[in-house]
């Protein structure tokens, strides 16, 4: 699936204050692991180390990173496997974390309830579609070294 | 699959009661075509599905999601027994209408947006969670009788 320009105007458009502001980023995918491991309790088997509660410095803080990561995919929409192959992301995910490739769609799934709860007015159903599709089209690069 | 704690019926109902099925039921059959294009391809005789605009602004696709959700509204009364409650509709999707089951998975996540768009911070991840239990539920049990 490719992102078409009116894609990646949607998606730089909705998600620019994150490019702004990585903590707004990081707030917002922390919220995100929330929503996930609370919907989605097989994902916390991922973290076994993590103290999962609400609020948890260790689910923050690694909303950062994503954030981090998430962001630049952002600003390189036009060259995303270079862009978070740049970050070792490509091998991390394949070699390193191994997450099954089912967990990204959940994660994305509550990344977009996140935005659209805290971004109502944006999320329009055309800002949607090309959420869904940047955040798809992430996890295919993140799982493309996988085998 | 799920089991609805007390809690859980609480938090659905109570939710229900505050949404209006009718621009619901159009706003998420609505974002299921725009988002999942190949969903399309059970509304042919639907008229202009041409654009987000059109599909959005369709009366067919409003007043059919508007059918949809209703059916989903019903089911909240009897959440432990969704499989007795939609067995003939189960039948229904797999003999005449033949939809993929998948389909009940997109759906369901397309409504949670939805809810999420009206609610906003109500709908915490915990509100959330009690919803990913119900659409997994109504999904599952309109597969039971595929075949």
């Amino acid at each position: 699936m490719v992102l078409s320009p009116a894609d990646k105007t949607n998606v730089k458009e909705i998600l620019g204050p994150w490019v702004k502001a990585l903590p707004y980023a990081g707030d917002h995918i922390a919220e995100a692991l929330e929503r996930m491991f609370l919907s989605f309790p097989t994902t916390k088997t991922y973290f076994p180390h993590f103290d999962l509660s609400h609020g948890s410095a260790q689910v923050k803080g690694h909303g950062k990173k994503v954030a981090k990561a998430l962001t630049n995919a952002v600003e390189h929409l036009d060259d995303m496997p270079n862009a978070l192959s740049a970050l070792s992301d490509l091998d991390l995910h394949a070699h390193k974390l191994r997450v099954d490739p089912v967990n990204f769609k959940l994660l994305s799934h509550c990344l977009l309830v996140t935005l659209a709860a805290h971004l109502p007015a944006e999320f329009t159903p055309a800002v949607h579609a090309s959420l869904d599709k940047f955040l798809a089209s992430v996890s295919t690069v993140l799982t493309s070294k996988y085998r | 699959m799920g089991h609805f704690t007390e809690e859980d019926k609480a938090t659905i109902t109570s939710l229900w009661g505050k949404v209006n099925v009718e621009d619901a039921g159009g706003e998420t059959l609505g974002r299921l075509l725009v988002v999942y294009p190949w969903t399309q391809r059970f509304f042919d005789s639907f008229g202009n599905l041409s654009s987000a605009s059109a599909i959005m602004g369709n009366p067919k696709v409003k007043a059919h999601g508007k059918k949809v959700l209703t059916s989903l509204g019903g089911a909240i009364k009897h959440l432990d027994d969704l499989k007795g409650t939609f067995a003939q509709l189960s039948e229904l999707h797999c003999d005449k209408l033949h939809v993929d089951p998948e389909n009940f998975k997109l759906l369901g996540n397309v409504l949670v947006t939805v809810l999420a768009i009206h609610f906003g911070k109500e709908f915490t991840p915990e509100v959330q969670a009690s919803w990913q239990k119900m659409v997994t539920a109504v999904a599952s049990a309109l597969s039971s009788r595929y075949h």
